[in-house]
């Protein structure tokens, strides 16, 4: 087996790790830490530099090596992690993003970068005092607890005992076939899902642990020196440990910590309080630090067992010369199999994580242009199928009851297959999500704006393409609600208002679309200064337009009323590019703002690009899609009810409204198509809150069709957003409702092009219409 | 002997030989991805006639240019005879209506010989050559050039986009 074929599962994990890393730290309370959260922080950490160092990425080693000493520090309470801090390490992470990525291009790291921050950590990891016994112990302790101190010796053959737990059926065949690569395998035994072999190897523990991550969790596994377990035996020292405030949760992880420092021989619970009969060759300081990482140290004491056995009350038949082998045996009611303890922990406070490894294990990362295929495919199988009923329906199969009951147990397949598979692409919005704490917190450094951000319904699934190509849009959206909405401190105090400004993003579905908002409770857009600026800007605008209005004037090329330029945003080019952009992905923005109380921008987006809702309708011979969304009623109307406003531009009045009146087949210069009103149908379409009525000859009936891009290998055809194939295989073109709304303000085109035109006239007349 | 067939192979190139109106065009065969039949096409309004609209090629949706139109050749008719060479040209995929596809044939580079400039339908941008073989004349289409060119209307120009 090739290293190297590990390497894009190193890199995948790697730059997965760094992303929680920087999660992590951005939620960091400095104040306080959370230990959890800490802990996290630094497994991260040091799972990195453990494949780096199997994969021989030295940079990447080494920085990371920095980036865990100064953690290491921070989880034992030696160093304040303060603001300052935090945006270092945030650094470091990427700085060791670069490193990551120049290695998956196969390109040497940026060294440069890598010393800098590598100074820069080592400065404030010696700042501080110089790392004592604890901080040795935690290191050690980290990657599953292994003890071993030959670890970092690590020169020549040496023995250990690997035990690894929690292991489902078949996993103790791979994994020791794994271990077996780093040397010599004896000793093997196998008892209730834990593995345990002694191993000869050169390698170094970490090395061994970061090849055993990829199939297992890290706390599954247990190195020691084989020399350790005789040591215990013989001259170890005999503790009496007693750890008060235990509760079911922690004692499982307690007794786990205990049984990788030595051999427990007895141990009591009584209440919250447990004690343990401990054999152990490690000295007393070790073994607090260790129990440090779960439980306050004050709640601990540790003793020689002979000398204090009388102020344990509890301890009646576990006495100081108890042998190991006599105290571990089932008769002893209260000890527990080494073994058992270790599933135990495995079970307790390792639980979540143990979910999460679960979770994990049972998903496959598949490159999204598979996925697109295999959508393709799927799309194509629904035609067929189609196809196939439409021939089947012609036949007369009155007396073939199996065929018209396979062919609709067909369509159903075929229908459930593709939903399945559309679904593989949905994605929760927290992907994009996840990437505005960074954002937000860099801007507000750089504002001296204090943004407390918060995010609801990260849960809620969108097409993965989608997200993507929303994230451009919103995050000028975000910057936007940064520099120019949320006030300052000083302004917010004297407003009133809370000193750190909210931000809020929030995702829900909503019918067939799914709603993205982004909410501030900064100043609001001001009326006045819009409308000063669109006058300024020769817009044609007046003092006594509605609010909606006004807003709208945002989105117009060019417009920004920014006090001031500034380099994060208010250039004057945005709006304009979010609201077309957005308009490209079949969506739309709208915008509502209280001056003083804050501005929510909501983007109404479909869920997804590939397929869409449809009503098939039809002019002459031609057939084409109307987006279902876009339809609010139909109606039959007589050709009385148009009246012509000017030449070739007429309008319907629908319940008291006039609405413009768009001819599908004058649009597309369709032949032989319905020209009486009476005779064919009127569909009320609404786009970008404008509405218009459509003519068409006849409603066919909704569908469900695939969207295929048009300009793949043709161009942008005017009124039509894409196309699609229907059931008899030909093409149809989906109509663009937005694009069919403006052409009812353009000047209609004579009933035929006698000459055709150029490709430029034809695209000249898509641009102003 | 091997290095005579070394010399030409690397000369000579293989064309598609089709006909429009009277006369033998040729394209290069490595830009041919396949020759069907002319059926289910789309139609597509306020585009120049000789772009007859666009067509399901396995889920793909492909335009369908009839260079009889375009080259005012021969008679635009479609039955289910009417052949549509469909080219591969970079990324994209076009289908050609042509009159009939004759041959295959080899041509070394000594074979072509440039087009002189014409009036008329033809841009030369898009002629590679005139190509002699016995008492035939083969008109060499650079089918990349002519699919691209603007007059084409079948990509959207680059000053078209940022209007």
């Amino acid at each position: 087996m090739d290293v190297t074929d590990f390497y894009d599962t190193f890199f995948e994990e790697a730059s997965e790790l760094l992303e929680d890393m920087e999660r992590l730290l951005i939620e960091l309370d400095t104040a306080a830490p959370d230990r959890e959260a800490l802990d996290a922080i630094f497994r991260a950490a040091h799972s990195i530099k453990g494949g780096a160092g199997t994969f021989g990425f030295e940079a990447l080693q080494n920085t990371t090596h920095r980036m865990e000493n100064l953690l290491d520090l921070a989880r034992n309470g030696e160093l304040v992690l303060d603001r300052a801090t935090v945006d270092i390490l945030l650094e470091a992470g990427d700085v060791l993003k670069g490193q990551v990525e120049s290695y998956r291009e196969g390109e040497s790291p940026d060294a440069e970068a890598a010393d800098r921050i590598c100074r820069v950590l080592q400065q404030i990891a010696e700042g501080d005092k110089v790392p004592g016994p604890a901080a040795r112990a935690s290191a050690t302790d980290e990657a599953g607890g292994q003890t071993s101190h030959a670890a970092a010796v690590g020169t020549g053959a040496r023995r250990v005992t690997v035990r690894i737990s929690g292991l489902e059926d078949g996993e103790a065949e791979a994994l020791a076939g794994e271990l077996a690569l780093f040397g010599e395998v004896s000793n093997r035994s196998e008892e209730s899902g834990t593995l345990r072999l002694d191993l000869a190897t050169e390698a170094d523990d970490d090395d061994i642990v970061a090849v055993l991550c990829f199939i297992i969790d890290v706390d599954q596994i247990a190195i020691e020196p084989v020399a350790a377990a005789g040591k215990s035996a013989a001259g170890a020292q005999r503790l009496r440990v007693t750890v008060s405030g235990v509760d079911d949760t922690t004692r499982p992880a307690v007794l786990a910590d205990l049984e990788l420092m030595g051999e427990i021989s007895a141990r009591q619970i009584d209440g919250d309080t447990l004690a343990v009969e401990l054999a152990s060759d490690q000295p007393i300081e070790d073994i607090a630090a260790v129990l440090g990482f779960q439980i306050d140290l004050d709640r601990v004491t540790i003793e020689p067992a002979d000398a204090k056995t009388a102020t344990a009350p509890e301890a009646k038949s576990a006495t100081a010369d108890t042998t190991p082998a006599a105290a571990s045996a089932p008769a002893e009611p209260q000890s527990v199999p080494p073994a058992k303890a270790a599933s135990e922990s495995s079970g307790g406070a390792g639980e979540r994580r143990r979910e999460a490894a679960h979770s994990e294990s049972t998903s496959v990362r598949v490159p999204t242009d598979k996925i697109d295929h295999i959508i393709n495919l799927v799309g194509e199988l629904v035609i067929t199928q189609s196809m196939l009923d439409r021939a089947v329906g012609e036949i007369d199969h009155e007396h073939d009851e199996a065929l018209s009951e396979g062919m609709s147990q067909l369509a159903r397949n075929a229908r459930d297959l593709q939903e399945a598979v559309m679904s593989v692409r949905m994605v929760p919005m927290d992907f994009a999500f996840n990437r505005f704490p960074r954002l937000v917190r860099d801007l507000s450094s750089k504002l001296g704006k204090e943004i407390n951000l918060e995010t609801r319904g990260g849960a809620t699934e969108l097409d993965k393409g989608l997200i993507e190509r929303i994230m451009d849009p919103m995050t000028h959206l975000v910057r936007n609600s940064l520099d120019h909405g949320i006030e300052d401190v000083a302004t917010r105090t004297a407003a009133g208002k809370p000193a750190a400004g909210q931000l809020t993003l929030s995702a829900r579905h909503e019918g067939g679309n799914i709603v993205i908002e982004i909410s501030d409770d900064g100043a609001g857009l001001s009326r006045e200064r819009i409308l000063a600026k669109a006058k300024s800007s020769g817009l044609a605008v007046s003092d006594d337009m509605p609010d909606e209005d006004v807003w709208q004037l945002i989105f117009a090329p060019g417009f920004s009323t920014a006090a001031q330029v500034s380099d994060i945003s208010g250039r004057g080019v945005g709006m304009d590019v979010v609201k077309r952009n957005i308009a490209q992905l079949g969506g739309h923005v709208d915008l509502r703002s209280k001056q003083g109380a804050g501005t929510t921008v909501r983007v109404i987006l479909p869920l997804t690009l590939a397929i869409m809702d449809g009503m098939a309708v039809r002019a002459g011979q031609e057939i084409f899609i109307l987006p279902l969304g876009a339809i609010l009623e139909s109606m039959r109307v007589e050709q009385s009810a148009a009246r012509t406003v000017t030449a070739g531009s007429q309008v319907i009045e629908v319940r008291g409204e006039y609405l413009p009146l768009v001819e599908l087949h004058r649009v597309f210069d369709v032949a032989d198509a319905e020209t009486d009103l009476a005779r064919g149908i009127v569909v009320v379409v609404t786009s970008e809150s404008r509405r218009f009525a459509l003519f068409v000859d006849e409603l066919i009936g909704q569908q469900q069709v695939v969207v295929k891009n048009l300009e793949t290998h043709f161009r942008k055809v005017a009124g039509v957003s894409a196309a699609t194939i229907l059931g008899d295989g030909s093409v149809a073109l989906i109509l663009d409702a937005t694009a069919l709304a403006r052409m009812t303000a353009a000047p209609r085109k004579p009933r035929k092009t006698t000459a055709p035109l150029t490709p430029s006239e034809t695209e000249e007349s898509v641009a102003n219409d | 002997m091997t290095d005579m067939i070394a010399a030409t192979d690397s000369d000579q190139r293989e064309v598609l030989v089709f006909t429009l109106g009277g006369e033998e065009y040729a394209v290069d065969i490595l830009k041919v991805q396949e020759i069907r039949g002319y059926s289910n096409v789309t139609r597509i309004a306020n585009v120049p006639d000789f772009i007859k609209g666009v067509t399901n090629l396995r889920g793909a949706i492909v335009p369908i240019v009839d260079l009889r139109l375009k080259f005012a050749l021969g008679e635009a008719d479609y039955t289910e005879q009417t052949v549509v060479i469909v080219l591969n040209i970079g990324e994209r995929v076009v289908g050609v209506v042509v009159d009939s596809v004759s041959d295959v044939i080899g041509l070394s580079a000594e074979q072509i010989k440039p087009a002189p400039e014409f009036g008329g339908q033809m841009d030369t941008a898009y002629l590679e050559g005139l190509a002699s073989i016995d008492d035939r004349m083969l008109i060499l289409i650079d089918a990349e050039a002519m699919m691209t060119s603007r007059e084409m209307a079948l990509v959207e120009s680059l000053d078209a986009e940022t209007a």
